[in-house]
């Protein structure tokens, strides 16, 4: 391993005094708040990459006596860790980003959809949630923060699947538009973001747009938190600047012997070490398509893994959480099992997988949302790049 | 059955009489009964003024609202890839010979059902698996056959 060169950054973890950000904060108009997060130029972290200031501007516009700001703790995407991290230490920064958004477009009540797998963090989250309602009261700020538990479905991550599940509806994601800035919870324009969106939203406001700029590059500003596990001596959570490139990346965090890299979970893109060099983490590199790998997961895989095997246990997720409601995905993610098996077993020769790679495209193109959208961006990254591992 | 009614109707007091409070109805009465049988999901509808249908389907959808008969402690062991990779299968052997049963299943004495799931959110601690709401990282045999001694000992039986 070389020694650290990947410049850390600690705004997500640092403790801070969060009623000081929020009478700062709150001392602004809510124009001045949404042009400095727009201008901050931060962007979702929960994977679509939406500028936060817009989403914000556009649920302030609608017009409703009711509007809701919903944090998203659903956290499945497979490798991703760090939200819960967030939750579990700093969880009042959380809350503040949310108090600032619900100023901003006018909210009363706010959520934390929480994955039932982290149903252990509600005593404290409650504990945390008391403190910050007494800091609501002192600011004189009529908000209200209550915790709703997801129950194991990985699309309820998907903003308007969360959205059915809050309104006790089976998980299953809404056409789009209107998006739920318009008409969201209960049809009332809601503002869904992610938890380390939040928390780096009250820090945008806590050392100015200014300052945040300087960290990242043009297109990716600020920092992230990068999930790293796998063939890793040192796995973990870690922030780190926007605009780096996956070879720095590897030097340090790989074991020596990496062979690839799966950014962004299994609805993310494989990485081979040839390309690492050239593939830079942000919201622009050449690897992106309409799912950006911003989630923070970043796999590592040493020489001594399968990449079928890896293809195949994604695969087994997609098929599991696919909420089954369109066809496109429903059997399209089950054929790619029985194809890819085909092929290993020798009954399909290897020229299938192009058939396989062009059933991805049509996914990608026709299937309802995020889910069975980003199937291709695996399977392809995958198939294409280890191609004979998949047919030997 | 008139121990389920008036839970349901405890926790119906609690969330409130609407379409929104279904999750948190069906989620209290996971937590204490583990599975949420045919004539439970009636009294839900019931409560709440929605159909059975309605109910059964939205209980069906999500992992975790068990309909099946479920043991007191339900273990549920990541199958995602990086646990996959540091040994799950080894530690769900481990589980199948220490309890005596088959993946999927549920032990005689209803004390412990064994289950997959997938990401649990531990991947740089596994593997990992999840008994009721506890969460177990950094999983090897010996520790695995700990926990689930100390399990044995717990019961309410
Ligand atoms: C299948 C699927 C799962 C998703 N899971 C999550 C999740 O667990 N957490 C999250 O913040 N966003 C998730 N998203 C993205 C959300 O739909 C949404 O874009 C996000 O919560 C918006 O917040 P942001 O703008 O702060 O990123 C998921 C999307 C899809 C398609
Ligand atoms: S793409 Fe898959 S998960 Fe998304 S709506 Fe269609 S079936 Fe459901």
């Amino acid at each position: 391993m070389a020694e650290k060169t990947l410049k850390r950054v600690d705004l997500i973890f640092s403790e801070d005094n969060y009623r000081e950000i929020i009478e700062k904060t709150f001392a602004k108009t809510d124009d001045e708040i949404i042009n400095e997060m727009i201008d901050s130029g931060l962007k979702g972290r929960g994977g679509a990459g939406f500028l936060t200031g817009l989403k914000w501007k556009f649920a302030r516009d609608a017009k409703s006596t009711n509007k809701h700001v919903i944090c998203n703790a659903d956290e499945g995407e497979p490798g991703t860790f760090k939200d819960r991290e967030i939750l579990d230490k700093v969880a009042q920064k959380v809350f503040t980003g949310m108090a600032i958004a619900a100023r901003v477009v006018g909210a009363k009540k706010g959520y934390i959809y929480l994955r039932g797998e982290y149903r252990f963090l509600v005593p404290k989250l409650l504990k945390d949630l008391k403190e910050f309602h007494a800091i609501m009261k002192a600011v004189n700020f009529d908000y209200e923060i209550d915790i709703f538990m997801g129950s194991g479905a990985y699309v309820c991550g998907e903003e308007t699947a969360l959205l059915e599940s809050m309104e006790g509806r089976r998980g299953e994601p809404r056409n789009k538009p209107p998006f739920p800035v318009i008409e969201g919870y209960l049809g009332q324009p809601t503002v869904v973001n992610n938890v380390e969106t939040l928390a780096s939203a009250a820090m945008v406001c806590k050392i100015g747009s200014q300052s945040y700029k300087r960290l990242g590059t043009k297109s990716s500003r600020g920092s992230k938190l990068f999930s790293v596990s796998g063939d890793t001596p040192i796995a973990g959570v870690y922030e780190l600047e926007l605009g780096m490139s996956l070879q720095e990346f590897v030097d340090e965090f790989g074991d020596g012997d990496t062979k690839a890299v799966q950014v962004g979970g299994a609805s993310g893109f494989c990485v081979p070490r040839k390309k690492f060099p050239t593939t830079i983490i942000g919201y622009q590199s050449d690897l992106e398509g309409d799912n950006l790998p911003t989630g923070g997961s970043m796999m590592i895989f040493n020489s001594s893994r399968s990449m079928y095997n890896l293809l195949r246990n994604y695969l087994d997720f997609f098929v599991e959480e696919s909420c089954g409601q369109c066809t496109p995905c429903r059997v399209g993610t089950q054929q790619l099992i029985y194809g890819i098996e085909a092929v290993k077993r020798g009954d399909k020769n290897s020229s299938y997988l192009d058939y396989l790679l062009k059933l991805t495209e049509t996914m990608k193109m026709t299937a309802k949302c995020g889910l069975g959208q980003s199937v291709a961006n695996s399977f392809s990254s995958i198939v294409t790049n280890f191609k004979e591992e998949m047919i030997y | 059955m008139v121990e389920v009614e008036s839970l349901v109707k405890r926790l119906v007091n609690i969330y409130g009489r609407k379409r929104e409070s279904l999750l948190p109805v069906l989620q209290g009465v996971v937590e204490q009964e583990r599975t949420l049988t045919e004539v439970t999901l009636k009294i839900v509808a019931q409560e709440l003024d929605l159909s059975a249908a309605q109910v059964y389907g939205t209980a069906t959808f999500y992992g975790f609202l068990d309909t099946e008969p479920r043991g007191e402690f339900v273990i549920r062991v990541c199958k995602s890839i990086t646990c996959a990779m540091k040994g799950k299968n080894q530690m769900i052997k481990t589980m199948e010979d220490t309890l005596k049963l088959k993946l999927g299943e549920t032990t005689k004495d209803k004390k412990f059902t064994l289950l997959q799931t997938n990401c649990l959110g531990w991947c740089h601690k596994a593997p990992t698996m999840l008994i009721n709401d506890e969460v177990y990282i950094n999983l090897d045999q010996e520790k695995v056959i700990e926990i689930i001694q100390s399990y044995s000992r717990k019961g309410t039986y």
